[in-house]
């Protein structure tokens, strides 16, 4: 196995909590707690993860969660890397087992040489003998905390700061740091930080007392956080929306997007009321149904507002054919695809990139839209507003594909800049303009050669801009049209914009770093895991490849001549049916059999191993077939 | 040969000064004599004796023989025809966007009582200040006459087929549903249908207005509880009703006798005088009694069914700003670099 030569942890002999003789290894380890859901093990974990970046170890965390309220197995990993890689690793060096449910089956899986600490009472030692174990009474130890036969909930609860307390002995993590954690965690709520604290102490001197052998994998502090956040990406995005001036939000609740437009209505309460009247200068509506959503989208679009809605897969597929109307009668409309798992209701709580095609080509007739893929909450954040911007621009929906791993988990980040850019409205006419062209103007007359017509606003106090907008055939007037010249000049004037949109969508990411003849490629958070392995080729076996992070659709001159240059082209995607692939062997068919998918399709977030194995198998099938 | 042309009569104008002219459409291409063109003629005379602005009417509709009239009256106001029953949607988002707007929404049976009835529902549960008009012939006209769901139990297509289902009352339902200002009237009944319009500009929440619309080539046959002699013969118009808008030009004439008077927070007011009955138009159960009552008798009761109008509408719900959304310079939008940096900071 190739991942073996990274591993964390490397163990000679198995033993039970002593860590004689095991060699350490600092500020490199993936952890994963099983707890069950609605445990409240979230504030736990999220302490731990906030400690270790306080401590200035690069960490990421991903939750795996159920579509459940409560009681169905969670898992969540967090993994710290000294050398900032922060896609999920597949081998996991310490666990901690607090559901009986998944106990056993989590044992089982454990890669050899693996650190477990487990509820005493679970047994968990009995099924391997080659991990080392460190059982924990957590059940007793909870009852010195809440001793009253009512606190039952509250013991649930807390227990989870016991395992925190655990680990911060056992892997060396700064107990000040946890403290502070569970103080920023809990915000100023006295009677609970004082709990909390409490719990974490008990758990830290009970491993104290009793595991003079500490597991080796270490927390170290350095320095690689300084001046970073972590945050979500649906927060970022919610942020970018609110910086970007976003004045509508329409929204209909489903996972993983729901989160942001609660935030946005969170960073709305406090930012969009007016000093003096506290009137708001954001309508947040939650609507009935994704098709009410992108409708009130496209009313307020087409009413001058910076409209936007965020959902996941089903919901865009319920909004198609309001997408199209927004392509065809030319309205400005952001709409956020926080991707899960499909098809149907699939894995709602998992991650996927599987909604490319749907979004790209969405709707029925010849549909296509911009489509930009954030990789990082800092891409959230600029492209939240880069999409207002741009939909305002060409004058049509544009697509912003996330994904649940980017949006519900915490990632690490550097602040985002104060953004300084002008709204940039596009071409919209004001009373005034109106007047100078009232003879001549058209709604989708294409006077300036790039696809993009000139619009008024309704209310606008010059009733010679007033056009009839319609979903159905028109001409350059907006007048109805069943002619065969004028639905063949529309839509090809819609292809030149289309075109034109080449060039304004955000730039790929271009790191040639060997000139290599063969390249990598990946979008969204397929960029985490393809980053690490692109260096983990070099290391592991002698390859250097060149690497493009596509941001966008249609794809620009940029990403033409990149492929261009490049002879065999890795794409790694998160989707069975290699959709990006589809796209790019359309754009390039000379070279369609030059493309190479490496797909990820379980629901977990890319890990670099997947991407290392596929290129590696590649390579070595065409040697065979070459010698 | 005469050296001189007489001067042509000056046109009529209302209190902007504006003729009718300005606010008429394109030509209709509906068939000859279809009920909707007579709501279209009163559309425009409406809005053209409320003196409103062209230009702050916003226009909406689905797809249907109905959702095409928005092309043949205000010319001069701004239009969106959408898709097939999500009308509601648009003019929510448009009428939020922008609170100085005046939304008319044109819609019909099919559009809103099949497959449009969700977003209806939900129209009318915000009382977005929406005139809200279902053009209601009980049939599909474009695709050629087969029911749609208000329909009548027992009603007979031209080729014979009898309908089974039972008939949805959207002014019923827009009552149930907390609706404000809920109407029905008859394309036949011009007068009753250009008071309320004036009514229903003035009301500044959900106007739903249900107007028995005879289609003259697929429901006009004997059989048809939709047909223009089916209709003169059933429609009982629960009072009459006069208007004086704002502005204090009477509009349509005041009923004499014993009235009740209901008055609009923009000044204008409402007077009506029952008609063989004693009807309250403020008195919800009584409204949807009379409703129900009137589906086991066959009256089709016409006037303003009900009416609330101090009810808060959508946009004062969400506690937005006066101005047009779209007109909000940047810095009022964006808030500063001291409270991006504070968000940066709670996040280390």
């Amino acid at each position: 196995m190739r991942g073996e030569m990274h591993m964390s942890s490397v163990a000679t002999k198995p033993s039970t909590g002593t860590g004689a003789g095991r060699m350490i290894v600092v500020n490199d380890f993936s952890l994963q707690i099983a707890t069950a859901n609605g445990s409240g093990s979230q504030t736990a974990n999220s302490v731990l993860m906030r400690a270790i970046f306080r401590m200035g170890v690069p960490v990421s965390g991903k939750n795996l969660f159920p579509s459940n309220i409560q009681g169905l197995p969670t898992w969540f990993t967090i993994r710290a890397n000294k050398d900032g890689y922060i896609a999920r690793k597949r081998e996991i060096d310490v666990l901690v087992l607090m559901n009986a449910e998944t106990a056993e089956e989590d044992v089982r899986a454990a890669r050899p040489g693996a650190h477990v600490v487990f509820e005493k009472k679970l047994g968990s030692d009995r099924f391997r003998d080659d991990l080392h174990f460190y059982p924990v009474p957590f059940s007793e130890l909870v009852v010195k905390l809440t001793m009253g036969s009512d606190q039952a909930k509250l013991r649930k609860l807390i227990v989870n700061m016991i395992y925190v307390g655990v680990l911060t002995d056992l892997m060396g993590i700064d107990p000040a740091e946890i403290e502070a954690a569970i103080k920023k965690q809990l915000k100023g709520k006295q009677k609970a930080i004082d709990l909390n604290l409490a719990a974490m102490r008990l758990g830290l001197e009970h491993a104290a007392a009793n595991f003079p052998g500490k597991i080796p994998c270490r927390v170290e502090r350095m320095e690689a956080t300084k001046g970073k956040i972590l945050i979500e990406g649906n927060a970022a995005a919610a942020l970018g929306c609110l910086f970007g001036g976003a004045t509508v939000c329409c929204w209909y609740p489903i996972t993983p997007s729901s989160s942001l437009c609660e935030s946005f209505i969170d960073f709305a309460d406090d930012l969009r009321a007016d000093r003096e009247t506290g009137k708001k200068t954001a309508a947040v509506i939650q609507a009935e149904d994704e098709i009410a959503s992108i409708g009130m989208v496209l009313g307020a679009g087409w009413a001058g507002a910076r409209a936007f809605t965020a959902t996941s897969g089903p919901g865009i597929s319920l909004m198609s054919e309001f997408l199209g109307l927004g392509y065809y009668v030319e309205i400005p409309a952001v709409v956020w695809d926080v991707q899960r798992v499909g098809p149907s209701t699939g894995l709602p709580t998992r991650t996927m990139q599987g909604d490319l095609l749907l979004a790209y080509y969405n709707s029925h007739g010849d549909t296509k839209h911009p489509v930009l893929f954030p990789a990082t909450p800092e891409e959230c954040f600029g492209m939240a507003i880069e999409a207002f911007d741009l939909a305002e621009e060409l004058q049509t929906p544009v697509l912003v594909l996330s994904d649940l791993d980017l949006g519900m988990n915490n990632w690490m980040s550097d602040p985002f800049p104060y953004p300084t850019g002008p709204r940039k409205k596009g071409k919209v006419l004001d009373a005034a303009a109106i007047e100078k062209v009232r003879e001549s103007w058209g709604r989708y007359q294409d006077v300036d050669g790039d696809g993009i017509p000139w619009r008024t606003l309704p209310g606008t106090p010059n009733p010679f801009g007033a056009y009839l907008a319609r979903g159905s055939g028109h001409n350059e007037k907006a007048q109805y049209s069943e002619k065969p010249q004028d639905y063949v000049a529309n839509v090809d004037r819609l292809a030149r914009k289309h075109d034109t949109a080449r060039t304004m969508v955000p730039k790929p990411r271009i790191e040639d770093r060997f000139g290599s003849a063969d390249g990598l490629l990946a979008f969204g958070t397929s960029h985490h895991g393809t980053a690490e392995a692109r260096d983990r080729l070099v290391s592991e076996a002698g390859v250097g490849l060149d690497y493009l992070r596509l941001r966008a659709l249609p794809v620009g001159p940029e990403v033409r001549d990149w492929v261009l240059r490049h002879d065999r082209i890795y794409v790694v995607e998160q989707n069975r049916d290699a959709q990006l692939r589809s796209i790019l062997r359309d754009e390039f068919p000379d070279r369609a059999d030059r493309f190479v998918s490496i797909l990820q399709y379980d629901g977990l977030p890319l890990d670099a191993t997947t991407v290392v194995e596929g290129v590696v198998s590649d390579r070595t099938a065409r040697m065979r077939r070459s010698a | 040969m005469s050296a001189t042309i007489p001067a042509a009569p000056a046109p009529k104008t209302n209190r902007l000064g504006l003729p009718k002219a300005d606010y008429e459409g394109g030509k209709s291409t509906l068939c000859l004599g279809c009920g909707h063109d007579v709501i279209t003629k009163q559309i425009v005379n409406a809005f053209w004796g409320m003196g409103i602005p062209p230009h702050r009417v916003a226009k909406f509709s689905g797809i249907g023989c109905s959702s095409k009239t928005p092309a043949y009256f205000l010319n001069r106001a701004w239009g969106f025809n959408g898709v097939h029953g999500r009308m509601p949607s648009l003019a929510t988002g448009a009428l939020a966007a922008n609170r100085q707007l005046l939304g008319i929404g044109v819609s019909g049976d099919g559009d809103t009582a099949s497959i449009g009835i969700g977003q209806f529902v939900h129209l009318v549960r915000r009382n977005v200040p929406l005139v809200y008009i279902v053009e209601n012939n009980g049939v599909y006209g474009l695709t050629k006459g087969q029911f749609s769901a208000t329909a009548d139990l027992g009603a007979k297509q031209k080729n014979g087929a009898v309908n089974d289902w039972v008939p949805i009352d959207a002014c019923s339902l827009a009552i149930e549903l907390g609706g404000t200002f809920v109407a029905r009237s008859f394309s036949g009944d011009m007068k009753q249908l250009q008071t309320i319009l004036e009514a229903a500009i003035a009301h500044r929440g959900t106007s739903v207005l249900d107007v028995i619309s005879p289609c003259v080539t697929f429901n006009d046959h004997e059989g048809s509880t939709k047909s223009y002699k089916w209709s003169k013969e059933h429609e009982t118009p629960v009072h009459e009703i006069g208007f004086v808008p704002f502005f204090g030009e009477t509009l349509a004439e005041i009923p004499a006798g014993a009235t009740k008077d209901v008055a609009f927070p923009d000044g204008s007011t409402l007077r009506f005088r029952g008609v063989g009955r004693d009807y309250d138009p403020t008195d919800r159960d009584g409204a949807l009694a009379a409703i129900h009552t009137s589906h086991g008798t066959g009256e089709i009761l016409t006037g303003i069914l009900y009416v609330d109008p101090e009810k808060p509408s959508f946009p004062d719900v969400l506690g937005l700003v006066d101005e047009p959304l779209h007109d909000l310079p940047l810095d009022r939008l964006r808030p500063s670099k001291e409270a991006l940096d504070a968000i940066m900071e709670s996040l280390r």
